[in-house]
């Protein structure tokens, strides 16, 4: 094979590892959101709000792993809030998500202005206090086979720890859902609410349970977009990748496993339109930057037009339940 | 303690202006958060908005973008169809004014313009509304995903557009050329100037009067057409209105349609009203404020107008603020708006139940005075 072809393949396949990494993790919170029976609009705005924290954190103290921690603490109070309105006063979960990713937008934006005044951005991050791509055990060795060298140490490896936080997550999350009590309560009162009710298990419990992991999962998502895949916060650095994610979610039938190939497609697709940027195509000619950016955004709604969309949501995804009296 | 069902009034009124305050409370605990004084900030705000006449035109030029996006999402709630999709419709109905008015805006008279561009902006706007509505009606795809992702697209097409078709040639900023003054939209203070009437210069224009008539007609078509009947039936039970004959597919695109057209509209007080020509990111949230005000108006035009008035002040009084206050950012009011959503949409009814006992303690004399006697 060509050896540019070779270079250009493994290069877009390293990008899809990078680029899905968020989607990976906001997918599984859906997941964990979705199969309780909470609808969960605002992983987009935790992404965004961990983002935020974690850049901020990370510039004022020089770490990552408290920026990590801090951009955690708040996405799960975000959860919290959104808990409290969905689970505990029965509003309507899509309107509460829409608000919690207003409210992240405006005060993403605010704070970033009062505190860093650098126009909502957060300063430039050293590479001390980001997460930097890792080597893994036998890289000089293995890397020096032709392409399964490439392939350790450039799609496999050279990625830096939070992108295998979002693979651990999806093993852990099947095992989670589907091999633990814990795991069977929570998709059962995704299903009938009314029968966990009845064998004397706490569905708000449960739920605010499910909720605080999807905070969890969304709050690293935010610190990779930050300061692992970049150094810095920009406002609305999110840019829709909760949206997209929650697109996988659906596509990969709120299974683990599906919604990661899922996100990876989305991944693999973004990272091959970024490298067709100023790029001559047969026949067509060079394809617009806005038509090669608005891509994942076309694809997301082409993945819900099609049959996958009308996949079968989990059966009280979205109702909130009042008990009868 | 004894509760007793809330009376309407308190229904309508009490509880909306409660969720009010608790989101601005929220916004001042953010604001003295910053380090600036709330009680002060409100103020400035206060002012801004209401506090002279110049003041007065932004807020009700504002209020109109929102009665437009207002009403768009309104609409579409009384089908149980939730349209966050406003900003993108508003931007391409913008660009459906600027198409008319860069064609015909030497060869027509200003009141055949009018009604040119008003069909373009709600065609246009119709047109980027129809695809999620009607994978939303034929496919089941989540409206409010579709909707979302055809604000990017409707974003990234805007900058090809403007970059590469729509920009003067020679210059460097993606605007089009600037309309013949005859296709510009009546000011207020014009108006009123022609009868000696002397009023600060401002961009309010015609298009309020026009969101005010497009409220009316929302009115009517909601409560008293049989479309408005079968839209709410829609909204109440989907299977509820099948049985009753009524196709809700078609229900559903039709509310959008009219959604998508009424946001659209959004684009003839910014295009034709006040920017007179295209430019990039004009709706700039406006959209999304809709949202705001449909959840706080209650779904209902009259609602919806004082909302967007709010709205609009929190607008012109969050520009002065930046002035008095550069610590605080013009995305504070975008944070407002979350809250109030997160209230007035989400926590609508938490305060219901302290409410209803607050009540409960004036009800014992009426609640013995209503047993019927001589039963």
């Amino acid at each position: 094979m060509d050896a540019n072809i070779t270079t250009e393949i493994i290069s877009t396949l390293s990008a899809t590892m990078r680029v899905s990494t968020p989607l990976i993790l906001a997918a599984m919170a859906g997941i964990f959101s979705e199969r309780s029976g909470i609808v969960d609009i605002s992983l987009e705005g935790k992404l965004l709000a961990g983002a935020f924290i974690s850049a901020a954190v990370a510039a004022v103290t020089g770490s990552a792993w408290l920026g990590l921690g801090a951009a955690i603490g708040v996405t799960m109070l975000l959860s919290l809030l959104h808990g409290f309105a969905s689970i505990t006063h029965n509003g309507d979960q899509v309107v509460s998500g829409v608000a919690i990713n207003i409210i992240v937008s405006g005060m993403t934006v605010v704070l970033g202005i009062a505190w860093f005044h650098q126009s909502g951005q957060t300063p430039s991050l050293p590479n001390t206090a980001r997460f930097m791509p890792l080597h893994l055990p036998g890289s000089e060795i293995i890397g020096s086979i032709p392409i399964l060298g490439d392939i350790y140490t450039r799609i496999l490896g050279g990625h830096n720890l939070l992108v295998y936080v979002a693979f651990l997550s999806v093993a852990l999350t099947s095992w989670v859902l589907f091999k633990t009590r814990f795991g069977l309560r929570l998709r059962a009162v995704g299903e009938n609410p009314k029968a966990v009710d009845t064998a004397g298990i706490s569905v708000a419990w449960l739920r605010y349970r499910a909720v605080i992991i999807a905070g969890i999962l969304t709050g690293i998502g935010g610190t990779y977009i930050s300061i692992a895949q970049n150094a810095s916060f920009i406002r609305e650095m999110s840019a829709g990748q909760g949206y997209i994610a929650l697109a996988a979610m659906i596509f990969g039938k709120w299974k683990p496993v599906p919604a990661m190939f899922a996100s990876l497609m989305f991944g693999f697709l973004d990272a091959l339109s970024i490298r067709l940027q100023g790029v001559e195509i047969a026949g067509i000619g060079q394809i617009p930057v806005q038509a090669i950016q608005a891509l994942p955004y076309i694809l997301t709604v082409a993945i819900l037009a099609s049959f996958a969309g009308r996949a079968i949501a989990p059966k009280a995804d979205g109702v909130p339940y009042v008990k009868e009296r | 303690m004894r509760r007793r069902p809330l009376p309407a009034w308190a229904d309508v009124i009490l509880i909306p202006i409660i969720n009010i305050l608790l989101a601005l409370l929220v916004a001042g605990a953010v604001i003295a958060l910053i380090g600036e004084n709330p009680l002060k900030a409100f103020a400035v705000m206060f002012q801004g908005a209401f506090g002279y006449a110049e003041g007065v035109g932004y807020t009700l030029y504002y209020a109109t973008n929102f009665i437009f996006t207002g009403l768009a999402v309104a609409v579409a709630f009384h089908a149980m169809l939730f349209n966050i999709g406003g900003e993108g419709q508003a931007y391409i109905g913008g660009l459906g004014v600027a198409l008319v008015l860069l064609t015909f805006d030497h060869l027509l008279p200003f009141w055949v313009l009018l009604p040119l561009a008003l069909g373009a902006a709600m065609l246009f706007g119709a047109a980027w509304a129809a695809i999620p509505a009607y994978l939303q009606a034929y496919r089941g795809s989540h409206i409010v995903i579709t909707t979302i992702m055809f604000n990017f697209i409707a974003s990234n097409l805007m900058v090809y557009l403007l970059v590469n078709v729509f920009i003067v040639p020679g210059s460097m900023s993606p605007e089009s050329r600037v309309f013949d003054e005859n296709a510009w939209l009546p000011t207020v203070h014009d108006f009123l100037a022609r009868f000696g009437i002397d009023v600060a210069a401002s961009p309010l224009n015609l298009s309020f009067i026009i969101a005010l008539i497009a409220g009316i007609f929302v009115w009517l078509f909601v409560w008293h057409t049989r479309w408005g009947y079968a839209i709410r039936t829609v909204g109440f039970s989907e299977s509820a209105a099948e049985y009753a004959g009524i196709n809700a597919r078609k229900i559903i695109m039709l509310t959008m349609l009219i959604s998508g057209a009424l946001a659209g509209m959004a684009g003839i007080n910014e295009i034709m009203g006040v920017q007179h020509k295209l430019l990039l990111n004009f709706v700039a949230g406006y959209g999304f404020t809709g949202i705001a005000v449909a959840l706080m108006g209650r779904n209902h035009p009259l609602g919806i107008v004082l909302a967007s008035i709010l709205f609009g002040a929190l607008y012109q009084g969050g520009a002065d603020l930046m002035f008095e206050m550069p610590n605080i950012s013009r995305e504070m009011v975008t944070a407002i708006q979350g809250f109030i959503i997160l209230f007035s949409g989400a926590l609508t009814y938490m305060s219901r139940p302290w409410l209803e006992r607050f009540f409960g303690l004036f009800a014992r004399e009426e609640t013995t005075e209503e047993v019927p006697h001589g039963r």
